[in-house]
């Protein structure tokens, strides 16, 4: 009989998934009306999550068969994938009351989510990827189409369920082809035995290239990186507002970490096979994401091809393929879900007598009506365009860097290219913000969650400069450890 | 004749071909895309069934038992997506899932 396994490695998902019954439980007998407490005790229950794996984070340990790992690089991206939906959840209390949303289910199933980023993020075998892949798909699928009586929302989460799914099976198919070529499902295994084989020296199979490329294939539509991208701009138009700023933070970051350990501890003696497949892949999702987010006038699209830009530059890191290269990826990653998670509370704020609106012309004037938000959202905007010294500009920094040591000297140049025209439409915010003039002022109510996010992410976001220490070395000793263990 | 692993992975990817295209060539009806994605999850559970007999090794079997549990959560989180949609627009056609241009 096999010993029982030791569970510690993964108790930040047990504590979670515990959480999750009981809150549910609690939200059933207690009924809709204990919506806001659920929601703050869901926060709380996150920031417990995120004590967890701080504690537990340090030396690697592998555990559940080999089905589960927990190293520095996990505990590093599940910091900040269980951050960004704090900060998602803590934004969505008002709007959910406000919006007729007001149901138990909606923390809760952002929780579930988020225990299936978590498993995804400590995966270390084909079918832990899969499970925790699906756990979060399938919560994330029913909170798009969450405002039930409100057709968009319901046509963005039937979108997103199709497409979700195909992405899902060629993922599949793909680690159907791996396991028939190689014989194993186990990232541990697959890298010992590329290792042996000296599949680095010579070519590898066929077949187990294009099973590699399917995964890649499945893994990019749910980062929505370009050609998998055409679902992101539909699905984020028309999921409810905070929803859409938890897709743009949370899964996108559990899938970059995926993906990031896919490609670097099993297939990272393949790298030469793979290379081309993510070169391209950042270099189109950079091109697409400047210059399709230019003819938007929904602000809500503009962030969803300023999502797939962002994903290209994180892509960027990982083309190079080496240490500094994730290192610039984790650290992307991080400044991206503070200034997304900010922009969103802005956006959150967009209201004209009550009702929600999203048409970028809507803000001119914000900074004669409301010249906190206008500066709070200019803070965001100088981010995301990579403008000196705000946080995004060190992380393009980062990942262009490892580019050029990696002598991939035309992704660089192509980035930063992309990058200039990208800051024409994150700049005409800026203009619309403070020289137009107002048509119809913005309401003044603004709840107290979404301001108190909004100024710790701009404050973050601007003062990161003088203090970016903890962060690169967290992400140094992370990115560190994924490189070691391979 | 003998029937062989590459008989199971040339009727698994046709049967995944199929699925594929059935997602993205029907304009009809959004049924019909659930049926094409049970297609592609069932040419991967072949594929996994046939490769773990040849490899005599078991994980592949137990990878299609999580596949089969997983896709029955799937059609039905699916179909509820759909009834929802269906209650909102009174269609289900795939022509005019267009309220928003992507």
């Amino acid at each position: 009989m096999t010993p029982f396994p030791d569970l510690a490695p993964a108790a930040p998902e047990i504590f979670l998934a515990v959480s999750a019954l009981v809150l549910l439980m609690l939200g059933v007998f207690r009924g809709d009306t204990s919506t806001r407490l659920i929601s703050y005790l869901t926060v709380g229950v996150l920031l417990i999550a995120v004590v967890l794996v701080l504690t537990g984070a340090g030396t690697k340990q592998i555990t559940f068969s080999n089905l589960f790992i927990m190293d520095s690089f996990g505990a590093f991206m599940k910091v900040l994938v269980l951050l960004g939906s704090a900060l998602s959840v803590l934004i969505s209390i008002h709007y959910i009351e406000r919006e007729q949303m007001k149901r138990i289910e909606f923390p809760v199933l952002m929780l579930l989510a988020t225990i299936g980023m978590l498993m995804m993020v400590s995966a270390n075998d084909l079918i832990s990827l899969y499970v925790g892949l699906e756990l979060q798909s399938l919560a994330l699928y029913v909170i798009a189409a969450f405002r039930r009586d409100f057709a968009k929302s319901s046509e963005a989460g039937l979108k997103y369920f199709v497409l979700g799914a195909l992405s899902s099976g060629m993922l599949l198919y793909g680690a159907s082809l791996i396991y028939g070529f190689t014989g194993t499902t186990n990232f541990s295994m697959l890298a010992s035995q590329f290792a042996t084989h000296g599949q680095a020296t010579g070519h590898a199979g066929i077949g187990l290239v294009v099973g590699l490329t399917f995964v890649a294939a499945g893994l990019a539509f749910k980062i929505s990186a370009v050609p998998f991208h055409m679902w992101t701009p539909d699905v984020y138009e028309g999921a409810p507002t905070p929803v859409t700023a938890f897709f743009a933070v949370a899964p996108k970051v559990a899938a970059v970490a995926l993906f990031v350990r896919l490609l670097i501890e099993p297939f990272g003696s393949m790298v030469d096979e793979w290379r081309q497949i993510i070169y391209f892949t950042a270099l189109a999702s950079m091109v697409l994401g400047s210059f399709a987010a230019i003819g938007q006038t929904n602000i809500k699209r503009l962030m969803a091809y300023s999502s797939i830009g962002h994903i290209g530059f994180a892509l960027v890191g990982l083309a190079a393929g080496t240490e500094l290269g994730v290192r610039g990826v984790m650290f992307y990653m991080a400044i991206y879900i503070f200034m997304n998670i900010g922009t969103f509370g802005v956006i959150l704020c967009m209201r004209q007598n009550g009702r929600m609106v999203e048409e970028i012309t809507d803000l001119a004037g914000l900074s004669k009506t409301h010249p906190m938000l206008a500066l709070a959202m200019l803070i965001f905007m100088f981010s995301m365009a990579g403008i000196p010294p705000a946080a995004g500009f060190f992380a393009k920094l980062f990942v262009f860097q490892a580019a050029i040591e990696a002598h991939l000297y035309s992704l660089a140049v192509m980035g930063v290219l992309a990058s200039v025209v990208g800051a024409y439409y994150y700049l005409r915010i800026i203009k619309v913000m403070y020289f137009d003039e107002p048509v119809e002022a913005l309401d003044r109510t603004i709840s107290g969650e979404v301001s108190l996010v909004i100024a710790g992410t701009s404050l973050f976001t601007l003062l990161f400069f003088f203090f970016p220490a903890p962060l690169l070395n967290g992400a140094a000793a992370a990115a560190a450890s994924l490189f070691a263990a391979g | 004749m003998e029937i062989g692993l590459a008989h199971y992975l040339t009727v698994a990817a046709i049967v995944f071909t199929l699925g594929v295209f059935g997602i993205f060539l029907n304009r009809k009806n959004v049924i019909i895309i659930l049926m094409s994605v049970e297609l592609i999850l069932l040419a991967v559970n072949i594929n996994l069934v046939s490769f773990s007999v040849f490899l005599n090794d078991l994980v592949g079997q137990v990878f299609a038992m999580f596949i089969l549990t997983v896709a029955a959560a799937e059609a039905a989180i699916g179909l509820a997506i759909l009834v929802v949609y269906f209650r909102n627009r009174g269609t289900i056609a795939v022509d005019d899932i267009n309220m928003m241009k992507g």
